[in-house]
């Protein structure tokens, strides 16, 4: 890739985001890695699934701030980042059985979906490995002139990276348009973050004098505030921002992670899913704007719901792709 | 070669292995506004070796960007950048810290257009260096170009003359994959002639740096001026060596590789990276596979020892091969059997 192709606005970004739209692309991802876990556990997905169920808050309301040219680079937890960034489930679901049809055509799989039409630069399987790939596109933004965006989506196991803070010093003295998005879901594979991480994660962005704010991560719309304000400074040229979101993993580490009870209890689990789900306070606080009701969301739900079944039914008929392909793309 | 032999040859200057490399990055920085080049003290220090002298006084700080003591942070920028529209040339000051920077070249730069299905690229060059007997002890001596060497999806280039490096860094630089270019730090001040006229050399393209019947000597960079002052040495003694550069190690050229061995039936390879598992070994194993029916001896291969580098003088001379060491296995492999001796 060169470059991206024109820019085309979300719309609504300047006034206030559309929220029906981020509703249902919150919904869209949880549908989406619901039928993850039904073809993995079927048996028709193979490899691994880190499932983002839970922190849909994070990846809409994060996107909902970006145009289409702006970058993104994503984390093996990535579905929903890929897919509130505008991708479609059916080359994503595709992607995810290693077929033909796929983003890198099955090359790259759940862990390194790709998709420059909408700026995704790539998930990554290394932790922290996409850092400097995001921060480099800010220094292409900032080389080129353009008011692009990059973001860096990580989890709060890439704070043990040490390239996050090689990234952050450059990125702040060069005063480079990046927004680090740290989704801080408490546990860094299979142990508790505490366990790992010593002072604030907020003081490390502090420690580069770059401006760094925590927020509910469960909460769309703050997500989304935060993150507006944050593009906005970046592209007026005053440089880079660390979000730090609070959000939580319903599932494992990755789907055959399941007898969790050595590191987290069912007890915390239950209460992030009934009493702090990202979906759940949005839909509360449509209905309560009056903004949607109660009979239109369900509808809104089946209908995503049939759609995802299709997109999924679409990718198990995909053919997977021609051997020779094997040895294509190694060289561009 | 873009222009005919003829013309090319027609109008030449004199430059040093550091000269040429500076003019190569200057004229691709002239004609094509999305290079620029990244690193530690590559601004006003022009870096150690004084190789980017006079580059940030032409094309100024915006790009030519000296970095703080960061190498994972900077290759990874640079890989970034290559992905959205610019050619970084990234300056990893010395060989051995490759080590710092391998996630960003072995499990970014090398991967993204394999896992993207051809849709990312990543057109990127990585300078760096090799070398021993600068007296600079285990951690600024190494030749680690094995290392990127193994892994699919980096190119990789070994220059031996100024012709040569001028040629391959312009090319290395338009590539659209990342390329990893190794610079011998005690060749910088190696002199050659090369052509004024714009000119570039293919990636994947050896290079027979002198014609001969009865041994090939395969070598790369450096080695490649140690074979070349061996077969000087043994032509006095009747053995005609073949000096074969493969220039490239990957892509590498084997068919000019496997020609010459079918031409000599004998094959020295020589090679500065460590002698196991390395450059030198899949070169030996290349001729070995294709030309076996050809040989009249075992492949021999010469590499650095495998020890790290020491810092005495003394027993550092002693880990890196040398004109004695060649000539003295080049002469038992042919024991007295040329060519001309059996005919």
């Amino acid at each position: 890739m060169t470059d991206t192709q024109a820019a085309v606005s979300t719309p609504a970004l300047e006034g206030s985001p559309d929220w029906l739209r981020a509703y249902r692309l919150m919904l869209s991802i949880r549908l989406f890695e619901d039928r993850v876990n039904d073809l993995y556990q079927r048996k028709i997905m193979p490899g691994l699934a880190h499932l983002s169920s839970g922190e849909e808050g994070v990846a809409v309301g994060v996107c909902t701030a970006l145009h289409d040219d702006d970058y993104i680079t994503s984390t093996h937890r990535g579905h929903g980042h890929c897919l509130a960034k505008g991708a479609e489930p059916k080359l994503m679901f595709a992607e995810l059985l290693g077929k033909a049809a796929g983003y890198c055509g099955g090359k790259g799989g759940s862990m390194h979906i790709a998709d420059q039409q909408r700026g995704n630069l790539g998930a990554n399987a290394i932790v922290g490995g996409s850092l400097g790939i995001a921060t480099g596109a800010g220094l292409s933004i900032k080389q080129r002139g353009t008011t692009q965006v990059a973001v860096s989506f990580i989890g709060d196991g890439a704070l043990g990276q040490g390239v996050l803070y090689e990234v952050m010093n450059m990125a702040s003295l060069w005063q480079l348009p990046v927004i680090y998005v740290c989704e801080n879901n408490l546990y860094g594979e299979y142990t508790l973050g505490s366990e790992t991480i010593a002072g604030q994660p907020l003081d490390r962005a502090a420690a580069f004098a770059i401006p760094a704010l925590e927020v509910d991560g469960q909460d769309v719309r703050a997500v989304y505030r935060a993150t507006a304000e944050a593009v906005a400074r970046a592209r007026r040229g005053e440089g880079p921002s660390f979000l730090l979101c609070s959000t939580y993993r319903y599932f494992g580490h990755h789907v055959g992670d399941v007898d969790r009870g050595y590191y987290r209890s069912r007890d915390e689990e239950q209460l992030w899913r009934t009493q702090r789900d990202p979906i759940t306070l949005a839909r509360v606080w449509l209905e309560a704007e009056g903004l949607a009701d109660s009979a239109g969301l369900e509808e809104l739900a089946d209908q995503l719901g049939r759609e995802l079944e299709a997109a999924a039914e679409f990718a198990i008929a995909a053919p997977f792709p021609e051997l020779d392909q094997v040895a294509t793309d190694v060289f561009a | 070669m873009s222009l005919p032999e003829t013309e090319v040859e027609a109008v030449t200057e004199e430059l040093t292995m550091a000269q040429a490399i500076r003019q190569a990055i200057a004229e691709e920085m002239r004609r094509d506004e999305s290079v620029f080049v990244i690193g530690e003290d590559v601004a006003e220090a022009g870096t150690p070796f004084k190789v980017l002298s006079g580059l940030v006084e032409e094309f100024g700080t915006a790009r030519v960007l000296d970095t703080p003591i960061s190498e994972p942070g900077f290759t990874g920028m640079g890989v970034g950048a290559a992905m959205t529209g610019r050619r970084p040339v990234v300056d990893i000051m010395f060989g051995d810290f490759l080590g710092l920077a391998m996630d960003q070249i072995a499990n970014q730069a090398a991967k993204v257009h394999y896992m993207s299905g051809g849709k990312l690229s990543v057109p990127l060059t990585i300078r760096t260096t090799m070398g021993a007997t600068r007296r600079s002890a285990a951690q600024h001596s190494q030749s680690l170009h094995a290392w990127v060497s193994h892994i699919p999806g980096l190119k990789v280039v070994l220059p031996s003359t100024p012709y040569d490096a001028k040629g391959l860094m312009k090319s290395a630089i338009r590539d659209n994959s990342p390329v990893v270019f190794f610079e011998d730090k005690m060749n910088y001040q190696q002199r050659g002639q090369v052509p004024v006229a714009e000119y570039t050399l293919p990636l994947g393209v050896a290079d027979i740096k002198r014609p001969g019947r009865d041994v090939s000597l395969i070598a790369t960079s450096s080695m490649v001026l140690v074979a070349l002052e061996v077969a000087q040495v043994l032509a006095d003694e009747g053995i005609e060596c073949e000096v074969v550069d493969p220039r490239t190690t990957v892509p590498l050229d084997r068919e000019t590789l496997i020609e010459s061995v079918r031409r000599t039936s004998r094959a020295v390879v020589v090679d500065e990276g460590h002698r196991s598992y390395g450059v030198g070994a899949e070169l030996a194993a290349v001729v070995a596979e294709g030309a076996f029916y050809f040989l009249d001896a075992p492949v021999r291969r010469l590499g650095a020892m495998d020890v790290p580098i020491p810092f005495s003088p003394v027993l550092e001379d002693l880990t890196v091969p040398t004109a004695e060491t060649l000539a003295e296995t080049v002469r038992e492999l042919c024991g007295g059997k040329t060519r001309e001796g059996r005919a």
